[in-house]
């Protein structure tokens, strides 16, 4: 849904991935921007009515872009930047119970 | 006490007041959530791709000014700190590299700024609707511009300036839906006169509409009845313009209908606030110098009223001045010399305001949505739904709230709350100061509990001290 418009990359390119995908971004990079570059349209399956979301705002305010990210849930992908060997989840419904440490 | 001024946010407000406070002595310290100096409108710009300055040009890189000024003064600034809780008594609660540590000082500024409003019609949950503002965030932080056509729909300078940004990073630009109704244009003539004594700002805009007129943009005026279609994903979007059905594809549907203050941490802080009959939106009350209803408590920038960044520049200088005049580091002369040219300066940028407030006010059907859209994006509830809990006894969003959970989901409420209350406000036959808000609560977002471990034994010790 989105394209970078880097002529001379001054950012290292990295990896990570996404559902068992690799996917390729920029350092610096917020990891919302990563994924909507990567071609990802929806972010998560929502817990009321399981309709996918992807996000409205880029700016923290929204929470549509909430993603899991190296086992952690619920994370603000927008507010969160894409580093190399990042494990990405894409969430479907609510949040799981989290197993006791 | 660990500081005289604890600041949050490095807007532009956030900046000038870090650096005033500086310069007057002022032991500070500027807490902010990015990784980088610069808020929403200079966001990034400390390190922005070479041609994505170029492409923004003078008006973006004038953060790194500020960004620059505020390095130089010697301000403690701690980014990727999450400010979470602030308590009555002024200490402030803040999550770092999941670490959650506590601050406090006798004087606050809170420069938290503005968010877009919601823009709820049909469809607006679907993937690839996006705010309007949202693309140029993408675009400062990570040079990312759409690569499908893009529709924009909605009302203000903001929707114009992203249009011909994205039609500058080579975006194709399916069209502009203008939303605002004809009777805008009567209400803002009369503002135009003081308009036309600060004219630089109106020079942008017609600067703007000629670039897009010259591009031959799709453009449609005091549209209605928008919706986005799509299945599982925006693929464009239909409207009424000139007696006309419309229909525009496109795989990104940009929305905007202005700006307005991000209350949360006032309204966390229980301070009065006025309901503003020409923004829509909620302004925390305050003084010259930011103070608000709470001593200490100070806010600057857009978080009180909508001005734009160089306002706020202006005000935040103003509330460091204020809090300086506070702690006695200034007499009232020297007060009154600091202010007299940040007065001047924010005197001259608010004349454009009522004209642009009035010309670009929002339609009803968006402060007012038909029953079947959703207002509520995280727990899916529709505007019928508020209405139908008005009409069973409900008197206010918060009591709208436990019987829908309308404004309980992750985003606590910061993009449903202005619309529900104008719901309720015209379905109860009331004002929305007499409806009023959502209660807010800490944490202003959720945080970890492991994050809390760190604040064991500290919490006595720092706000003791």
């Amino acid at each position: 849904m989105f394209r970078t418009i880097i002529t001379a990359s001054t950012r290292p390119a990295i990896e990570l991935r996404v559902d068992g995908r690799t996917i390729e971004a920029h350092e610096g990079d917020t990891l919302a921007v990563a994924l909507l570059s990567a071609g990802v349209t929806a972010f998560r399956h929502t817990p009321v009515s399981g309709e996918p979301r992807a996000p409205l705002c880029l700016m923290g305010v929204c929470f549509d872009c909430l993603v899991e990210v190296d086992g952690r849930q619920n994370v603000q992908s927008c507010m969160v930047e894409a580093q190399s060997g990042m494990q990405v989840r894409l969430p479907t419904g609510a949040r799981r119970a989290e197993e006791s440490a | 006490m660990t500081h005289d001024l604890i600041v949050i946010g490095a807007g532009p407000a956030g900046m000038a007041a870090a650096f005033t406070a500086a310069s007057l002595g002022l032991k500070t310290v500027l807490l902010d959530e990015q990784p980088g100096a610069g808020g929403q409108i200079y966001q990034n710009v400390t390190r922005a791709d070479a041609n994505v300055a170029a492409l923004l040009g003078p008006d973006y890189m004038h953060g790194r000014t500020l960004a620059d000024q505020m390095m130089r003064s010697g301000v403690e600034v701690r980014h990727g700190a999450l400010v979470w809780d602030v308590a009555r008594d002024l200490t402030v609660t803040a999550l770092q590299d999941n670490r959650s540590f506590q601050l406090r000082s006798p004087q606050l500024i809170a420069a938290t700024g503005a968010m877009e409003r919601a823009s709820p019609l049909p469809g607006w949950t679907l993937p690839g609707v996006l705010n309007a503002g949202a693309t140029q965030i993408a675009l400062k932080r990570a040079a990312a511009v759409p690569s499908v056509p893009v529709v924009l729909a909605g009302a203000g300078p903001l929707l114009l300036l992203v249009a011909c940004q994205l039609l500058d990073a080579g975006v194709v630009v399916a069209g502009i839906v203008e939303t605002s109704p004809s009777a805008n244009r009567a209400a803002a003539l009369r503002h135009l006169p003081a308009a036309l004594t600060a004219p630089e700002y109106l020079l942008k805009g017609l600067r703007m509409i000629r670039r897009l007129r010259s591009a031959r943009i799709p453009w449609f005026k005091q549209a209605t009845n928008l919706a986005v279609e799509g299945k599982t994903q925006a693929e464009a979007l239909r409207f009424s313009s000139g007696g006309r059905l419309h229909r525009i594809e496109a795989g990104v549907v940009l929305l905007h209908h202005g700006v307005v203050p991000n209350t949360q941490l006032s309204r966390l802080l229980r301070v009065e606030h006025d309901w503003d009959d020409a923004q829509l939106a909620w302004s925390p009350r305050v003084d010259t110098w930011g103070q608000t209803s709470l001593t200490g408590f100070r806010i600057a920038g857009d978080g009180t009223s909508i001005a734009g960044a160089l306002a706020a520049e202006a005000s935040g200088a103003l509330a460091a001045v204020g809090a300086a005049h506070a702690m006695q580091r200034l007499s009232d002369d020297e007060r009154h010399q600091r202010a007299a040219p940040l007065m001047r300066a924010l005197a001259r940028q608010l004349r454009i305001r009522p004209f642009l407030d009035a010309l670009y006010r929002p339609p009803e059907w968006i402060n007012v949505p038909a029953d079947a859209t959703v207002v509520c994006r995280c727990e899916e509830v529709t505007a019928g739904r508020v209405r139908e809990m008005a009409r069973l006894g409900c008197q206010g969003p918060n009591q709208t709230k436990f019987f829908s959970r309308c404004g309980m989901g992750p985003c606590q409420g910061r993009i449903c709350g202005l619309g529900v209350t104008q719901i309720l406000a015209r379905e109860l036959g009331k004002s929305p100061a007499d409806v009023g808000a959502y209660r807010i609560r800490a944490p202003l977002k959720p945080v970890p509990m492991s994050s809390l471990a760190s604040l064991a034994g500290k919490v006595h010790e720092n706000t003791m001290t």
